[in-house]
Order: structure tokens, then C-alpha cells, then sequence
């Protein structure tokens, strides 16, 4: 009988490197697994975004580059005009979809389950946002981006969609898996500076 | 570095964004177009010295088509509409050529 393939984080290899940050006022962390739906609709069209919002205990954020947080530790993420990511505990995605779908039936909408795409990194502390804006070309001064602002962005020229969470600061990176490596491996360096010697 | 307006997203660095080439280029009817018109319409482009329109699209954000009006001199965005709505009145500005009305 064929082994069941057991689900690993791109970052596996990255644990012990991850697990020593900390000690110089920024943290990097894996996430673990989630669900994420994107999820498209035209506001539009007539009682779809509200049937969304009632399915997902939230509100779709209509203002570009924001976040919205909703029941249950689900968030939802502005991508686009029509576009949002949907984001919340791994055990739950198949429901919400469902609950997403059966709310929008007769609308021209779509729920797709990105969850096994991307991977989720915290960067957290002090420094956060210095060791960032080494790679990234935001403003991310906290008068342009606060507490649940988000942006589809490049990081160190991966494709990341950048979430702060808190005022710490506390930044999720959501990346996808091919890239996972890759930039906590970027991160890592870009905080070797802050290491107490 | 350019910092160019998306319509969606706010202004954002020039490398987020993929180019498109010259907008408001219609594809004619392969059927009723000779090969000379189909050449025309595959190659030739205006190569503007002054305000150009020309298509970008938002690569790294939320990769959306776009037009842009750019003076290809000072490299100056003097604006940003809709993929699908007509070329934008601009005003004639020092060293535009032809196109620049
Ligand atoms: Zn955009």
C-alpha cells in the first residue's frame, strides 16, 4: 500500500534558524497551515457583497489595501476591485466555502480554495519594519500603514501580499510555497544586523 | 524609478508594474485586411517623442490592465484611465511632438 504523503512547510528546513530570532527585536516565524479562499464578485451586483459578508460574519472590505477581520479568526484582504482573500483556521475552509458558494448562488461570482498555495510568515518586534522597507519600496511609515492596512506588493522581488496585523508592529507575509524559502531566507539575513553580537 | 498611479491600488514603483507597449491599437479583421495592414498593425507603432499612450498593467498588486499617458522625454505620468475609454485631453507641453496635442 502506497504511504500517505504527509503535508511538510516549505520552511521545514528553516525551523531552527527561525527558532533563534527573537533576541534582537524581530521575530520571524511560520505560520501554521491555513485556509485561504479567493474570492471574486462584482460589488455591483445587487445584495452579493452583503450575502458574502453574512457568510463570512464580516464585512468585504471595499477600500483598497485594507483588511477586515470577521468571525470565527477569519480576515478578509482586499486584493482588487472584485477581489479579496479570505483567510482563517485550516479545519475550516470547505465549510466556509461552502457557506461562501451557497450565499452567492445565482450571482456571477467566484470561491477558490488558494489554501495549499501560499505560505504565511509573522514578522514581529521593534524592527519589523526596518528590516522591510531593506526590500520593500512601501511607505510603511505607520501614517500610511497601520493596523490593517494590507498590499499586494514585492518583497526582495517575490510577489507578497503584506498584511499588518498589529502595532507592534506585526506583519503577516503571505507568500507562495516556491517563494517560501527563498524569503525567510532573504528575512533571516536582512535581520542578522539586529543580532546581539 | 517611475511611481505610477494604479487606479486600484495607489501609486506604486515603476517595478511592480508590467509594460505594455502603445495603447489604442485595434486588431483589424484578419479576413478584410491585406498583409501590408496586418504588418502595420503587428509592427509599425508611432515612437513618440512627447505624451505617449501606452498600456501598463499592475503585475505585482492586483494585476489589472490600465492606460497611461507618459511624456517619453521627462517621463513625467500626466494620467491614468481605463483600459477601454478614450485617450484623455492633455495639454501641450514643451517638446511634445505630433502626439503631444
Ligand atoms: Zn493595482
Amino acid at each position: 500500500m502506497a504511504e500517505q504523503p504527509v503535508p511538510q512547510s516549505p520552511l521545514a528546513s528553516l525551523a531552527d534558524a527561525l527558532a533563534a530570532t527573537g533576541a534582537d527585536g524581530v521575530t520571524l516565524a511560520a505560520c501554521p497551515a491555513r485556509a485561504r479562499l479567493n474570492l471574486r464578485l462584482d460589488p455591483e451586483d445587487g445584495g452579493a457583497l452583503e450575502a458574502a459578508g453574512a457568510a463570512l460574519g464580516g464585512t468585504l472590505p471595499l477600500a483598497p489595501n485594507t483588511a477586515t477581520a470577521a468571525a470565527d479568526g477569519w480576515s478578509i484582504l482586499w486584493l482588487g476591485p472584485n477581489e479579496w482573500l479570505v483567510c482563517g483556521p485550516a479545519d475550516d475552509g470547505a465549510a466556509r466555502a461552502g457557506a461562501l458558494e451557497a450565499a452567492l448562488a445565482g450571482t456571477h461570482h467566484a470561491v477558490t480554495d488558494v489554501g495549499a498555495m501560499y505560505t504565511t510568515l509573522t514578522l514581529a518586534g521593534a524592527n519589523a519594519r526596518t528590516v522591510l522597507m531593506k526590500g520593500c519600496r512601501l511607505d510603511l511609515h505607520p501614517r500610511a500603514f497601520a493596523p490593517g492596512a494590507c498590499a499586494q506588493t514585492a518583497l526582495a522581488r517575490a510577489q507578497v501580499i503584506l498584511h499588518q496585523i498589529g502595532a507592534e508592529p506585526v506583519y503577516e507575509l503571505t507568500v507562495r510555497n516556491s517563494f517560501a524559502h527563498y524569503l525567510a531566507s532573504w528575512l533571516l539575513d536582512a535581520m542578522a544586523e539586529y543580532r546581539p553580537a | 524609478m517611475l511611481w505610477i498611479d494604479c487606479p486600484w491600488c495607489g501609486p506604486r514603483p515603476e517595478t511592480e508594474y508590467r509594460y505594455g507597449g502603445e495603447a489604442h491599437i485595434a486588431r483589424p479583421d484578419p479576413a478584410a485586411t491585406d498583409d501590408a495592414g496586418w504588418a502595420d498593425y503587428l509592427f509599425m507603432r508611432t515612437n513618440t517623442k512627447g505624451v505617449h499612450a501606452e498600456r501598463w498593467m499592475h503585475r505585482d498588486g492586483c494585476r489589472r490592465w490600465f492606460n497611461v499617458l507618459r511624456h517619453t522625454v521627462s517621463n513625467e505620468v500626466l494620467a491614468v484611465y481605463p483600459m477601454g475609454t478614450p485617450r484623455p485631453e492633455t495639454p501641450r507641453l514643451p517638446g511634445d511632438g505630433a502626439e503631444g496635442a
